[in-house]
């Protein structure tokens, strides 16, 4: 076939496009995300019991606006990533910004509190479970960001599985926050970073296999 | 900002917008290009132009099934690229070659040059579309081949005219999968 007889088949009756579409599908992926994993949280794990004293209330927002914070970077980014040549107009630094501020005050919190209280502050009472639930949660918004990118044209697909993997985990966090009773600081800066840090890397080594088009 | 990219953009605008004659003109154009950049790039690992002609349709199947993703606050080139390179290193990889093959390359080199001596590609369009599902053939053959209108097809297919407009998107991203699977080695 010649290639001008294929430009001639594809130029009869063109259609317009949507601009918008793949910001309003990532958009949708991201709200179904946050659905499942609020939903997995609330039937699984059930909210803490304390959820209406003030005390709970201010550590869960500090939790939420780290989680939350990750998340809104990283969808912007995301929502790049999943043009052709998006890789061009990524900062890293932005997408680190929440766990950079989230590690700097759990540095100052540590430092504020005696030695002898470290090890309960960076461990508190469910690290493992932390650990294990955040990426299981995960695990869902992973597949329906993946679902959104797989509509649009990546060209960097390690980024772009990187970033759909720290979408996933940070709404993973959102809806693990509402659980978790462990308050500390230097708590959320290891054990949520850890693991929306563990979430990116396993989106970056999925990417090139998940998002080939 | 290059006229060539002045101009492609224009294009790329109008063709989003549903404009025909543009898109045609923007494909056209972007085609020399994208052969002049995958004769070169090949030269380098001893492809011959058959096999940069298949890699010229197969970006341009997906420049037309992707344009939805440019977006106009950005400039047109990089995006012509980023597809380009994709292709590319999708090619070489299909065809075992090794990722060291892939020189290092701007964005410019994208509309450095222009070639229009177009070779035949290896694929048979028509005999490709027989592998697809009745009503993605016959909604592809009636618009796309034959020109139809999208509510003459319609009519032809007997199906509504959004399921044309579906089974045409769908049909073409299963050729371009068909194109992308038939140069495996």
């Amino acid at each position: 076939m010649k290639t001008d007889e294929l430009i001639a088949a594809l130029s009869n009756n063109v259609e317009p496009v949507d601009r918008r579409l793949v910001g309003r599908t990532v958009a949708i992926a991201l709200g179904l995300g946050l659905v499942a994993a609020l939903g997995l949280v609330f039937a699984g794990l059930g909210v803490r019991a304390d959820l209406a004293t003030p005390r709970a209330v201010i550590f869960l927002s500090l939790k939420l606006a780290f989680a939350l914070g990750t998340v809104g970077a990283a969808s912007v980014y995301l929502t790049r990533l999943a043009r052709p040549a998006g890789e061009r107009k990524i900062s890293l630094g932005l997408a680190a910004l929440p766990f950079g501020v989230i590690m700097l005050l759990a540095a100052i919190s540590l430092g504020r509190a005696p030695s002898s209280h470290w090890d309960r502050m960076v461990m508190g009472d469910q690290w493992l479970e932390c650990l294990i639930s955040v990426p299981i949660i995960a695990i869902v918004p992973f597949a329906v960001v993946i679902w959104a990118v797989r509509k649009a044209a990546p060209t960097n697909l390690v980024q772009a599985g990187a970033f759909a993997g720290l979408v996933a985990g940070g709404v993973s966090a959102v809806g693990y926050a509402l659980h978790c009773t462990d308050d500390s600081l230097p708590f959320v800066a290891l054990w949520y970073g850890g693991t929306i840090v563990l979430c990116t890397l396993a989106g970056a080594l999925l990417g090139p296999r998940l998002l080939r088009w | 900002m290059t006229t060539a990219e002045h101009e492609l953009k224009q294009l790329m605008l109008a063709s989003q917008d549903g404009d025909s004659a543009a898109h045609r003109a923007l494909l056209e154009r972007l085609s020399r290009h994208l052969r002049a950049y995958y004769k070169s790039k090949l030269a380098r690992s001893g492809r011959g132009a058959a096999e940069a002609e298949d890699l010229v349709q197969e970006a341009v199947l997906a420049i037309h099934l992707q344009r939805h993703t440019y977006d106009p606050a950005q400039p047109l080139t990089p995006w012509v690229h980023a597809v380009a390179r994709y292709k590319l290193i999708d090619f070489l990889r299909r065809t075992r070659a090794s990722r060291a093959d892939v020189p290092i390359d701007a964005a410019d080199d994208i509309t450095a040059h222009d070639d229009h001596i177009g070779a035949e590609s290896s694929f048979d369009l028509r005999r490709l579309l027989k592998q697809l599902p009745d009503n993605m053939q016959c909604a592809i053959g009636a618009v796309r081949l034959d020109g139809l209108s999208v509510a003459e097809a319609a009519q032809r297919c007997d199906m509504s005219e959004s399921s044309v407009k579906v089974s045409i998107h769908r049909g073409l991203k299963a050729l371009a999968a068909l194109i992308a699977g038939r140069t495996k080695p």
